[in-house]
């Protein structure tokens, strides 16, 4: 990011105070997924039946757009898997609203690589949480590392420059962040990485998933020798604290409800991707007077919006790199919002994680092995995709 | 490449470039290279609004009220952009 003139206050102060629309909007399109990850932040499986219909999608879009929010990174789910999908990015582009999405790959033939290749304002993201299938596949289950390669080997064929490739770091693949970084190159794509949060079914494997203290190092010594050919979703500012200010690239601060928030399946607003708990909820864009209106008045973004205390953090000389780290984090753990991360690397969340908590239980659940434990079927379905949740 | 910024040349935004005025300034996206960039402040972009009715960039300082002796950060600011293809020649 370049920045303009001189002036005070900084760049982060004014952001934390929060803009008249998001830089970074991220709109989960769908809760179903052919995938069951056990880290998904977003507890997805099965679809929502209160799921947006594809016009309340376009008018979200058509608001968007005036607000000038630049682009959109959409997520899920699978999103691919919502059958007008394709048509959804079409129209967000044509409005001027650009699109990244992530994907585990499920959609992308040849032949929507070839269409994708032909847009400059659509950005594909593909989820690879392991650089091997043995990694991978124990996080994202059996075949799922082959099928994000078949989707990288389709974009790099059809000439598709730069997709990404989106790692969340675990205690499994930080010592292949090398090979990442390599396996990009082969695909002429970009990497990114991104953090580990325990929200969703993450808060299930935060504890046996999360990069060790050590790893946390190793991770920022790696992010500091590579951090200009690396994306990070500026998600590793708990970091920040291990090194001088500014060593780690990006805008290192939590930027829940002030510059990013998140649009769930059926609506609901919540205050970033990482947050999805009624805690965290602004909103619902069908029932609160539309984005613009929950963007700009919603009561708990204006509280986010107000100078937070540092708590227990305050009298820590690294609070000003890492701001107290990541909110969503400490709360599916169960510390105080004011205080410190639980991966805080001066070791106060070890501390914090010790003593007595209670974590917070889900408010939103759509995985499929839970919630539909047991299902008798006495008829056979009458086509095999009717007992598909794609 | 992007062309190396010379403030006695005419300028404009790269038509990929979309601009969002916020409080503390603007922010610029680049749709062609995903890059974004940020105004710090309100004269700025006054003078990128300049930009594209002035014959140079220096005449696009006067014309949003930057004095001679002041011009300096503002077309240091604008040659960063130019280097980031956020502004391109006309």
């Amino acid at each position: 990011m370049t920045a303009g003139t001189v002036q005070v206050p900084s760049l982060i102060e004014q952001f934390e105070r929060g803009l008249d629309a998001p830089i970074c909007l991220t709109w989960e399109l769908t809760y179903a997924c052919n995938l069951a990850c056990v880290h998904c932040l977003s507890s997805s499986g099965r679809r929502d039946p209160g799921e947006l219909t594809t016009r309340q999608c376009m008018d979200i879009i058509d608001e968007l757009e005036r607000m000038q929010v630049f682009y959109v990174n959409i997520g899920g789910g699978e999103p691919t898997v919502r059958p007008d999908f394709w048509e959804l990015v079409d129209y967000a582009t044509a409005h001027h609203v650009g699109v990244k999405f992530s994907t585990n790959g499920v959609r992308i033939t040849p032949e929507i690589a070839a269409r994708l290749a032909a847009s400059d304002y659509v950005d594909v993201q593909i989820s690879l949480d392991g650089a091997n299938a043995e990694v991978n596949d124990a996080v994202r289950g059996p075949g799922s590392f082959a099928m994000a390669i078949r989707a990288l080997e389709n974009l790099s064929a059809a000439d598709f420059r730069d997709a990404k490739i989106s790692v969340v770091m675990t205690r499994h693949n930080v010592d292949q962040l090398d090979e990442f970084a390599a396996m990009a190159a082969r695909y002429g794509a970009t990497l990114r990485i991104t953090r580990l949060r325990p929200s969703g079914r993450g808060a299930d494997v935060w504890d046996e998933l999360h990069p060790t203290a050590e790893q946390q190092v190793q991770l920022y010594d790696w992010l500091v020798d590579h951090g200009e050919r690396v994306l990070t979703g500026d998600s590793f500012f708990h970091l920040s604290a291990l090194g001088a200010p500014g060593a780690l690239a990006g805008l290192n601060m939590c930027g829940a409800g002030r510059v990013v928030c998140l649009i769930d399946p059926v609506g609901d607003v919540y205050a970033c991707p990482f947050a999805i708990h009624t805690r965290f909820r602004a909103g619902n864009v069908l029932s609160d007077g539309g984005f613009d209106n929950i963007w700009k008045n919603a009561p708990l973004f204006l509280e986010l919006r107000e100078p937070q205390s540092a708590g227990a953090c305050a009298s820590c000389g690294h609070f000003d790199g890492c701001r107290g780290g990541c909110m969503a984090a400490k709360f599916f753990t169960g510390l105080p919002l004011a205080g410190p991360d639980p991966e805080c690397v001066q070791g106060y969340g070890v501390t914090a994680l010790a003593r007595d908590r209670n974590t917070p239980r889900p408010t939103g659940d759509h995985s499929r092995s839970r919630a539909i434990p047991l299902r008798l079927i006495t008829t056979p379905p009458a086509r095999p995709c009717n007992e598909s949740p794609v | 490449m992007p062309e190396p910024f010379d403030p006695a040349r005419s300028w404009r935004l790269h038509p990929q470039v979309a601009v969002r005025p916020e409080p503390f300034g603007a922010l610029l996206y680049h749709f062609g290279t995903r890059k974004l960039s940020f105004l710090k402040n309100r004269t700025m972009l006054a003078v990128l609004d300049a930009l594209g009715k002035h014959a140079d960039a220096r005449s696009a300082c006067r014309a949003a009220g930057v004095a001679d002796d002041q011009e300096e950060p503002y077309l240091r600011a604008l040659g960063m952009l130019a280097a980031s293809n956020m502004l391109v020649p006309r």
